[in-house]
């Protein structure tokens, strides 16, 4: 059968953090050629093929991955498939079925795969009811992740959105159907600025979508610094109970310490780390090296400095050590020093997030938090493991949406004839995904009707 | 009592706008055909507007045209003015649109009617549709005449159990004084038809005598000479023309209908039917948009000495003489005087859900209905539905394959699928809104998506056929030459390109690329010395717009072929929905009423999901395995 193309992620994350793209339809090839470079020239069937899923826009490395491409129709669908195998956790996965989706794969419905093995006669026809079962299954499913927050708020801004281009199709329409009709004009202007406007909203949503993750285990955070610069004073006041040995000797914690927390729900798995400075002491040595090791080892690293010290040698060993690695500054006891002083380090350090705090007086906490949250949820930090909840489909929409109603624009700059940018403007109400019995032409019709008194 | 009166192929019951078309089909398709109406005076009667034509109803003008049917040909020859509409806007939403007059019109397609092989005309009400063995066998009048027929179409307008509203009268009629048909509809519900009530407004004609034109603004017809025929070439070309006129409601008009609002039994909601959104009363309009100070008023003639004229916008069930208080408050109608007065009219119509696209009853085969009736508003729309009712009633008698056309081959398509599948709760106006692939279903281009068709059916006749074939070819040639010229990057040819406002080209360029430039016209290739020369100007129309628009033609084509795909697959009639497990019980209930004849268009019958659709295949592909497997 002549379909299109559908991609999933078909395995999340497995064994060693393993996670498979999977693509089938016509188009599977073509799509994941424009997305894949490998130095094989010939890109044999059946075959798992080494190369670097690469984005297209910006030429940026996505991860290295392990492809087969297989040839209908000996395939599980009898399409042409493709397989991505790439292991560098979830964000990559989740970039490669995005840039999919962005070349014209369209995501897949689940059971999609398995109802199109049976609609090309790969499984025996015993098996059509367990089909028909997922196929039922897949509305309650979607209606529970429609209830979940992170979808559901996306969920209600396409909405929005589709309304939005329904409100202006009404008023183009209006203006073709009814000719002679004294009601608000439509003007190039007006088309313009709504469409760029719903652009823009578009472009908003994509840009502020947080990841749809969950975590199935905490965030792994790391905090470090010298010593005695207030790093256990952090974790009691996150952990709100004294757990920490807290005293004014440098050096008190010589091992790491590892605690949960939960931040608005996002749990963490907090490690204290001895205070890192050159020493001899044997053991103050072995921990310092176990807190380099977990500083490695962590998705993210909160870093303290003395404000009345400064700045000095060991912090530039450290800021070093965390070239790579999602951190936040954080300048502790301010109480004890003037704004001034505060002010002359911050200009010391370079791009990070900085909070100012005095964790022995509680203050900066909630910034901290906030802070965390932030990096969280915009997915410029993720957990190595995690469950993911899928919104690449309304992200894929989205995109798809943006790029027709984008050629709208255009179209209007270019001075093309309203109907036919009307075009444009439907195929993009069409990308932002069906919602059952609703149909555009009544809509727009209804819309028409009752905002705009026609009668001739 | 009754006698046996005649035999016939086919029954047309009515002689409105789908009546006629639909008896002229059977007809010419060689069909013994009988056309039979409550009064012989009013076929092809316009009880409302003196127009025919305008966004979407010009595409279904020429639609019917392509077909071979005769609503284009008539208004030519009837037509006092005619005019472009949306010439500023795309060729998607261009609108051919004329006045008619309104007796010429019904003479001429009375004689056409009298005059056609094979079709009988005569005057008298059915009241009963004979039915035997489950199938429908004929009609009986009121004064006892039985016709035997195989098939019978029913096409009566807004005749079913008509009542006329005037302020606080009501009073059973048909429009203009005529006798109800109200045995028929009852008749019809004994059937197992279901009954809806509609309703719709008509406006007062004024005497033209008592109009002051000072204060109006002319409507005057386009330039230049216009038609809706393909075919027929209008000879001689009306000389002269008449315009229509542009006046306002004002505050006055308002205050009146304020005042006067409890002696509406329309308002007062006593009687209420379902009327159209897209065609209020003024009463309406002014409790709905009061903020609106004053609105449009159209004065239209009806004819080229009638002393009628429409006054379009000013539809009103109004008592007469709060009529005569607002038209009095109408910059130019301050001494007017009332020929009729508006009125509101309801009438019984069928759910077209219970019809197949074809027209044909799903539950009695036979019976076919077409206009009004199936619950749509307009002569055009009703034609339209009268054609193909026409023709498969003709086809199904010769053991034909029927007639449908998709909704991205014509209007007509779109027309007939949305009445059959989604139903309608007003009377259905057609929009070009309501077509998915309008850049595609222009009227410009009916010819070419339908005649082929039409002559398939076979009621386009043989030189007609040899024109059309003629017209594509030449607009091939035409394309064809366009992309063969090039123009090269020299001194002579950037500067024309210049003074035509226009980026000059970097490398040698066909005219075909350029015409596809927003602000290049065919007209403004002549600077490089060529045309297509010879070629009338319809198809260098054609020319120019499959090159300037290809990129969107394009687009609708895909779109096209996605939907093409549901479409051709078929579901067998005898599909029992209610044994397919992993069904909503919401599509078991509808699939079963409806019965879809595609894939597709059970995914446009309203509560159906995708899921649902999901299911239907699979269904039919375990259909398909075990039917090899025997
Ligand atoms: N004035 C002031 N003192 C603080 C603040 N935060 C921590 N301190 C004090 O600084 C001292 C060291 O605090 P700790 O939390 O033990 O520091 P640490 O970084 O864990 O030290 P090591 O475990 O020795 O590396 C204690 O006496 C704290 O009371 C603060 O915000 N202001
Ligand atoms: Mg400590």
């Amino acid at each position: 059968m002549d379909s299109d193309t559908i991609t999933a992620i078909s395995t999340p994350l497995g064994e060693g953090g393993i996670g498979i793209v999977r693509l089938s339809g016509k188009d599977a090839f073509s799509i994941v050629k424009k997305v894949f470079k490998t130095k094989n020239k010939e890109l044999k069937s059946h075959k798992l093929i080494y190369g670097k899923i690469v984005n297209p826009e910006d030429e940026k490395i996505v991860d290295e991955v392990l492809v087969s491409f297989m040839s209908a129709p000996h395939t599980y669908t009898r399409e042409n498939i493709v397989e991505i195998n790439c292991h560098g956790g979830i964000v990559p996965l989740r970039k490669i079925l995005e840039l999919c989706l962005k070349q014209g794969a369209r995501m897949a419905e689940r059971g999609e795969f398995t109802q199109r093995a049976f609609l090309n006669g790969r499984i025996d026809l015993t098996q059509a009811e367990a089909v028909m079962d997922i196929i039922r299954a897949k509305t309650d499913a979607g209606r529970e992740i429609a209830v979940s927050q992170i979808e559901g708020k996306l969920y209600d801004k396409i909405k929005d959105i589709k309304e939005k281009i329904v409100g202006l199709l009404a008023l183009v329409e209006v203006n073709l159907d009814f000719p002679e009709e004294d009601i608000e004009e439509v003007t190039v202007e007006k088309i313009k600025k709504s469409t760029k406007e719903i652009v823009a909203e578009i472009e908003e949503i994509l840009e502020t979508a947080d990841d749809g993750i969950i975590f199935r285990e905490g965030l792994k955070t790391t905090i470090i610094g010298k010593p005695n610069v207030g790093k256990s004073s952090l974790l009691n006041a996150l952990l709100k109970e004294q757990r920490a040995i807290v005293t004014e000797i440098p050096g008190t914690t010589r091992d790491i310490l590892e605690e949960v927390i939960s931040i608005r729900g996002v749990p963490l798995r907090v490690i204290d780390t001895a205070g890192i400075r050159k020493t001899k002491d044997v053991v103050e040595k072995i921990g310092v090296e176990r807190a380099e090791k977990a500083v490695r080892e962590s998705d993210l690293v909160l870093f303290i400095v003395d404000a009345k010290v400064g700045i000095e040698e060991e912090d530039r060993t450290i800021m070093e050590m965390l070239k790579n690695k999602k951190s936040i500054f954080i300048i502790n006891k301010i109480d004890l020093v003037d704004s001034e002083k505060v002010e002359e380090i911050i200009k010391k350090i370079d791009e990070r997030p900085v909070i100012k705090a005095s964790f022995k007086y509680g203050s900066g906490l909630k910034k901290l938090e906030e802070s965390i949250l932030n990096l969280v949820f915009k997915g410029e930090i993720t957990p190595a493991e995690s469950i993911l909840i899928n919104n690449s489909r309304q992200k894929g929409s989205l995109e798809k949406a943006k790029k027709n109603i984008s050629e709208a624009l255009q179209g209007i700059e270019e001075e093309i004839p309203l109907d036919l940018i009307t075009i444009d403007l439907r195929r993009g109400w069409e990308c932002l995904g069906e919602i059952t019995g609703e149909a555009l032409e009544e809509g727009i019709l209804n819309k028409i009707f009752s905002e705009f008194c026609i009668g001739k | 009592m009754n006698y046996l009166a005649g035999e016939y192929d086919v029954i047309v019951v009515g002689a409105g706008h789908a009546g006629c078309e639909a008896a002229l089909a059977s007809a010419r398709l060689g069909c013994k055909t009988m056309m039979i109406t409550i009064s012989l005076e009013h076929i092809a009667l316009m009880p409302c507007n003196p127009a025919i034509g305008g966004p979407a109803k010009s595409n279904l003008v020429r639609e019917i045209d392509a077909l071979g049917g005769e609503m284009a040909k008539n208004i030519d020859r009837s037509f006092i003015q005619i005019k472009m509409l949306n010439t500023k806007k795309g060729p998607a939403v261009r609108a051919l649109r004329a006045q008619a007059d309104k007796t010429s019109y019904h003479l001429k397609m009375k004689r056409v009617i009298e005059n056609t092989e094979n079709l009988d005309v005569r005057q008298g009400i059915v009241e009963e549709v004979l039915k035997k063995e489950g199938k429908v066998r004929g009609v009986i009048t009121d004064t006892g005449a039985k016709y035997f027929a195989q098939a019978v179409v029913i096409t009566s307008g807004t005749y079913l159990r008509s009542k006329v509203l005037i302020g606080l009268n009501s009073v059973s009629s048909g429009p203009q004084g005529q006798m109800p048909a109200n045995k028929l509809s009852e008749n019809i519900e004994e059937l197992g038809f279901k009954i809806f009530r509609f309703e719709t407004t008509t406006p007062p004609r004024i005497s033209k005598k008592y109009v002051d034109f000072n204060k109006m603004k002319i409507q005057p017809e386009s330039k230049g000479k216009m038609q809706f025929s393909f075919f027929d070439r209008i000879d001689p070309y009306p000389e002269k023309q008449i315009p229509c006129w542009l006046t306002h409601t004002t505050e006055k008009t308002h205050d009146v209908i304020k005042k006067n609002l409890e002696k509406s039994l329309l308002i007062s909601e006593e009687i209420k039917g379902a009327g159209p959104r897209y065609c209020p009363s003024i009463e309406d309009k002014v409790i709905r948009f009061p903020e609106k100070k004053k609105h449009q008023i159209f004065l239209e003639p009806e004819g080229w000495d009638a002393q009628e004229m429409y006054v379009q916008g000013l539809y009103t069930s109004m008592p007469e003489d709060v009529q005569w208080a607002m038209l009095k408050t109408i910059p130019g109608l301050e001494n007017l005087k009332i020929i009729r007065p508006g009125y509101a009219i309801q009438y019984d119509c069928i759910d077209a859900t219970q019809l197949n696209l074809t027209m044909e009853a799903r539950h009695l085969e036979g019976i076919y209905f077409a206009g009004q009736v199936n619950g749509s508003s307009g002569y055009e729309e009703a034609a339209a539905q009268g054609i193909v009712a026409g023709i498969n009633a003709a086809l199904k008698i010769k053991g034909k394959e029927s007639f449908i056309l998709k909704r991205s081959d014509a209007y007509i398509g779109v027309l007939i699928d949305d009445l059959v599948t989604k139903g309608t709760r007003e009377p259905y106006r057609m929009l070009t809104s309501r077509s998915e692939y309008r850049l595609l279903l222009r009227q410009d281009n009916a010819d070419l998506r339908l005649t082929e068709k039409g002559y398939q059916a076979g009621l386009v006749q043989e030189d007609n056929y040899k024109k059309f074939a003629q017209k594509k070819e030449e607009i091939e040639n035409g394309k064809k030459f366009l992309g063969s010229i090039t123009v090269n990057p020299n001194k002579e040819n950037l500067e024309k390109l210049e003074e035509l406002g226009t980026a000059p080209v970097k490398s040698p360029t066909t005219l075909a690329q350029l015409l596809k430039r927003p602000e290049i016209n065919h007209e403004d290739l002549k600077v490089f010395n060529y045309e297509i020369i010879n070629y009338d100007r319809e198809i260098i129309e054609q020319v120019q717009i499959q090159i300037k628009y290809e990129g969107y033609i394009n687009k609708q084509l895909e779109q096209i072929e996605k939907f093409n795909k549901m479409e051709n697959r078929k579901m067998p009639a005898n599909i029992n929905y209610l044994e397919i497990k992993g069904l909503s019980s919401e599509a078991r209930e509808k699939l079963t009423n409806i019965k879809p004849h595609s894939l597709g268009q059970a995914s446009r019958i309203s509560g159906i999901s995708p899921a649902d659709i999901s299911v239907l295949m699979i269904y039919l592909e375990q259909l398909r395995r075990k039917e090899k497997m025997k």
